[in-house]
C-alpha cells in the first residue's frame, strides 16, 4: 500500500509537468496559426517503412545514451546536495584528453577502448575534484568554482585542440583531433534488431549504451544498496546531523565530487566512439547543462534519469520531422523548457501534498518543527527533490 | 549599381519570405503545384532562418532562383534548422535526401566533416555546401561553394588604413576559427599595405570550438571600447550577431566601424549608420543562386568547388553612406591588383 502510495508521488510530479508542458505547447502552437494535433502527430509518427521506423528508434537511443550519462553525473552530487554546474566543463576537458590519448597509442581493441573510458573518467574525476577541494578546504560554493571552471574548461579544451592535440590540417575551417584507430571506436550493436526481429535502420546504434546501462546500475546500487550510498544521502538531507552520527562530511564531498566528475567525464564518449571517432570544433556542446535538466525531471533516481533521457530524445527526434510539417523545430525546445519549469513547481507541489498525507496518518503531530525543511532557509532545491526517494531508505 | 540593385532585390525577398512566415498557417494551404521541377533542401547553420546575415542570404539566393525558374517558393523549398547543441546535422541532410530534395544546400562549413559521406550515400542527389572546400574530397556529386574572405577582408583594411587619422585600426573576430582568421590576415594585410607602420589590435570574443562569440554583443561592445580607448578610430568586425556591440562602441566613441557579410549600413538604426563607414560584402546569395541556375540548366560541374572572390563580385565591400567615394581609387586600384594576381593576399595570420 505504501509502496504503491509512494510510486504514485514519485511519478505524480513528472505526470503533472508533461501535462502542464503539452497544453502550453499546445497554446504556443495555436497562437502561431498551426495545428497542435499535427505537431502530436508528427511526434508519434516514427516513419512509414520498417527501416524508418527503426531508425527513429535508433536516432532516440542514440540521443539518450549522452543525456543519461550527464544527467546521471548531475544527481550524483544532487543527492548530497552539491550542485555540480561543472559537468559541461568537466565532459569537454575529458573528452578532448580521451580523444586525444586515444588517437597516441596503439592497442588492442577491448584494451584500447578500455584506456579511452578510464582516461576519460580520471579527467573528469580530476577535474571536479578542484570544485570539492575548493569547497572543503577553503569553503567556496560549488556552485561558483564549478561555474567558472566551465569556462577555463572550454579555454584549456580549445588550446588543446589548436595546439598539441591537433590532427586536422592547418586551415582546414573545422579543427579536430587526430581519429581514433580502428581498436579505439565502440562497435555498434545493431546485432539487437536482429535478435528482437525488427528492420535494420541506416544508422548505427551506439554500443556505449551497454556501458550506460551498466553505469546506471551501479549508481543505483551504490546509492541504494551501500554504506556510501546511505551516507551520502543522509548528508544530503541533512548536512548537521550527518556530521552528528559520525559521517565524514568533507571526505563525502570529495568522493562524491569524483564520482559525480567520473560519470561526467564519459557523456561525450558516445559520441566520440561511436560516430565522430574526434574531438573538434563542431563537436556537441551543451549536455552539461541538459544534463542537469534530465536530473530534474527524472527526480534525481537512475531510472527517472533514464525515462527522463528517453523523453528528452524522444521530443528532439521530432525537430526534423516537425519543420517537414512547417512546425518551427523550436516547439521542441519550448516543450522540454516549460516541462523543466513545470518539474520544479509539480515537485514542490507533489511534495507538500505527501506531507500533508503523512501528517495526517501520523495524527495531528507530525514531524518536529525544526526538522522540516520549508522553515530552513538552507534548504536547497537538490536535497528538497531528494525526500521521497530518501524517506524509504 | 548592378550590386546595389541586386542587394535591393534580395534584401526585399528576405523581407517578404520573413512576412510569409510570420502570418504562418497559410502556407501549404494555397495549394497549387508550383511549376519548376526543382526541389531545393536547405540546411541551415546554427540560428536559422531571420539571422539577418548567413543563412538569410543563402535562402534569398534559394528563393531567387526558384522564382526565375518558375517554381513556388512555398512548395519547392525545404529548410531545416538543427537543433540547439547542432547534435542532429546529419539527420536534416540525410532526411532531406530521402524526401527526395535535390539539389540540397548545406549552409556553413559545420556541416563539412559530415556531408562527404552522406552525399556518398545517395549518389543520384546533388549536394552543395556553403563555405567548405571539397576539393579534396573526391565526391562526385558535391559542390563547395567558398569564398575569398581575404580579398574583400584585404579592401576592407585598405578603407580602414586610408581613412584612419590615428594610424591605429581595430579587428574584433567571433570565434578564433579559421575561417574568421581568414578576415583577420587579409584585413591586416590590406592595412599594411597602405600604411606599412599601422597598429592593428585584433580580438576574437571565444575560442575555437565555442560559437558564443557570434551571438556576444555586449562582449563585442566591451572589446571595441576598450580598442577605441586605446586610439583606435576604425573597427572591423567578422562577429556574426556581436557586430551590433561593435557598432554601440562606435557610435559611443564618435568612431567609425566595418560591417561585414551584408551591408549592414541598410539595417542599422540611424545613430548607426553615421558609424558604418563600409561592409565586406560577401554574396552567399549570389553564389547560391549561380549554383541553382546552373544546377537547373545542366551546366553543373560537381565534385569541385565554386570560387566566389573579387572577380565575380562573390566579395567586396559596400559603398552606402558615402564615407569610402572619396578613396574609391585606392579601393579600385587594389582590387584590380589583387584580380591580376599582383598582389597576394594571405589566408592565415
Amino acid at each position: 500500500m505504501t509502496a504503491v502510495r509512494r510510486v504514485g508521488s514519485a511519478l505524480l510530479a513528472p505526470a503533472i509537468a508533461v501535462v502542464f508542458a503539452v497544453v502550453i505547447t499546445a497554446l504556443v502552437i495555436l497562437l502561431i496559426g498551426e495545428n497542435p494535433s499535427t505537431a502530436l502527430r508528427v511526434l508519434f509518427d516514427f516513419g512509414d517503412t520498417p527501416a524508418q521506423q527503426t531508425q527513429s528508434i535508433v536516432v532516440i537511443l542514440n540521443r539518450a545514451v549522452p543525456l543519461f550519462l550527464a544527467g546521471l553525473a548531475v544527481s550524483v552530487a544532487f543527492r548530497m546536495g552539491l550542485f555540480n554546474i561543472g559537468v559541461e566543463g568537466q565532459y569537454r576537458m575529458a573528452t578532448v584528453l580521451a580523444a586525444g590519448a586515444g588517437a597516441a597509442v596503439a592497442l588492442p581493441a577491448p584494451l584500447h577502448v578500455l584506456l579511452i573510458i578510464v582516461v576519460a573518467m580520471a579527467v573528469g574525476a580530476l577535474w571536479a575534484s578542484i570544485v570539492a577541494i575548493l569547497k572543503v578546504t577553503r569553503g567556496v560554493s560549488e556552485v561558483i568554482s564549478s561555474i567558472m571552471l566551465n569556462f577555463i574548461a572550454l579555454g584549456i579544451a580549445s588550446w588543446l585542440l589548436t595546439g598539441p592535440l591537433r590532427g586536422s590540417e592547418e586551415g582546414a575551417a573545422i579543427i579536430t583531433t587526430e581519429d581514433l584507430p580502428e581498436s579505439g571506436r565502440f562497435p555498434a550493436i545493431n546485432g539487437l534488431f536482429d535478435v528482437v526481429g525488427l528492420a535494420q535502420p541506416r544508422g548505427e546504434l551506439y554500443g556505449f549504451l551497454l556501458v550506460a546501462i551498466v553505469v546506471g546500475i551501479a549508481i543505483a546500487v551504490l546509492l541504494k544498496r551501500t554504506r556510501f550510498g546511505f551516507d551520502l544521502r543522509a548528508t544530503g538531507l541533512s548536512p548537521s546531523a550527518a556530521t552528528a552520527s559520525g559521517i565524514d562530511a568533507r571526505g563525502m564531498v570529495l568522493k562524491t565530487m569524483l564520482i559525480s566528475g567520473a560519470v561526467a567525464g564519459l557523456i561525450g564518449l558516445p559520441d566520440l566512439m561511436g560516430r565522430t571517432h574526434h574531438f573538434g570544433t563542431e563537436f556537441t556542446a551543451g549536455l552539461g547543462f541538459l544534463g542537469i535538466a534530465v536530473a530534474l525531471l527524472g527526480r534525481n533516481s537512475p531510472v527517472g534519469i533514464a525515462f527522463a533521457a528517453l523523453l528528452f530524445a524522444f521530443l528532439d527526434r521530432a525537430a526534423v520531422p516537425l519543420q517537414f510539417a512547417d512546425i518551427p523545430a523550436s516547439v521542441v525546445t519550448i516543450i522540454q523548457g516549460t516541462i523543466v519549469l513545470a518539474v520544479v513547481v509539480a515537485n514542490e507541489i507533489a511534495r507538500q501534498l505527501t506531507r500533508r498525507r503523512a501528517e495526517r496518518d501520523t495524527g495531528q503531530g507530525g514531524p518536529p518543527a525544526p526538522e522540516s525543511p520549508s522553515p530552513n532557509p538552507t534548504g536547497t532545491a537538490g536535497s528538497r527533490i531528494d525526500e521521497p526517494q530518501g524517506a524509504g531508505a | 549599381m548592378t550590386k546595389t540593385a541586386a542587394l535591393l532585390l534580395a534584401g526585399g525577398l528576405a523581407l517578404s519570405a520573413c512576412a510569409s512566415d510570420e502570418d504562418g498557417g497559410d502556407s501549404g494551404s494555397n495549394g497549387g503545384n508550383g511549376g519548376g521541377d526543382l526541389k531545393v533542401g536547405v540546411a541551415y547553420d546554427t540560428g536559422g532562418r531571420g539571422d539577418k546575415s548567413f543563412n538569410d542570404s543563402a535562402i534569398a539566393g534559394v528563393e531567387a532562383a526558384v522564382q526565375s525558374l518558375g517554381g513556388d517558393v512555398d512548395e519547392d523549398i525545404e529548410e531545416l534548422s538543427p537543433n540547439e547543441d547542432d547534435s542532429n546535422r546529419e539527420e536534416l541532410l540525410t532526411q532531406l535526401a530521402e524526401a527526395d530534395f535535390n539539389p540540397v544546400i548545406a549552409v556553413g562549413f559545420a556541416y563539412g566533416d559530415i556531408i562527404a559521406d552522406i552525399a556518398a550515400d545517395y549518389p543520384d542527389t546533388q549536394f552543395a555546401i556553403v563555405d567548405t572546400s571539397v576539393e579534396d574530397l573526391g565526391v562526385d556529386n558535391l559542390t563547395g561553394l567558398i569564398f575569398a574572405e581575404e580579398q574583400g577582408s584585404f579592401l576592407a583594411g585598405v578603407a580602414a588604413a586610408s581613412k584612419s587619422v590615428t594610424g591605429h585600426i581595430g579587428f574584433v573576430g567571433g570565434q578564433q576559427s579559421p575561417l574568421i582568421e581568414k578576415f583577420e590576415a587579409g584585413y591586416v594585410a590590406g592595412a599594411e599595405a597602405v600604411k606599412p607602420d599601422i597598429v592593428v589590435d585584433v580580438t576574437y570574443l571565444s575560442p575555437a570550438g565555442d560559437g558564443s562569440g557570434f551571438g556576444d554583443p555586449e562582449g563585442g561592445k566591451v572589446a571595441a571600447q576598450g580598442m577605441y580607448q586605446a586610439g583606435a578610430d576604425i573597427v572591423f568586425h567578422a562577429a556574426g550577431g556581436s557586430g551590433e556591440g561593435v557598432f554601440e562602441a562606435a557610435v559611443e566613441a564618435g568612431q567609425r566601424a566595418i560591417g561585414v557579410d551584408s551591408d549592414q549600413y541598410l539595417s542599422a538604426s540611424p545613430d548607426q549608420q553615421g558609424v558604418i563607414m563600409t561592409s565586406m560584402l560577401k554574396r552567399v546569395d549570389l553564389a547560391v543562386e549561380d549554383y541553382l541556375n546552373s544546377f537547373a540548366d545542366d551546366s553543373l560541374e560537381s565534385g569541385t568547388d565554386i570560387l566566389n572572390d573579387l572577380s565575380t563580385e562573390g566579395v567586396g565591400l559596400s559603398e552606402s553612406g558615402g564615407y569610402i567615394d572619396d578613396i574609391q581609387d585606392v579601393i579600385a586600384d587594389f582590387r584590380q591588383q589583387i584580380i591580376d594576381g599582383d598582389v597576394e593576399v594571405p589566408t592565415t595570420p
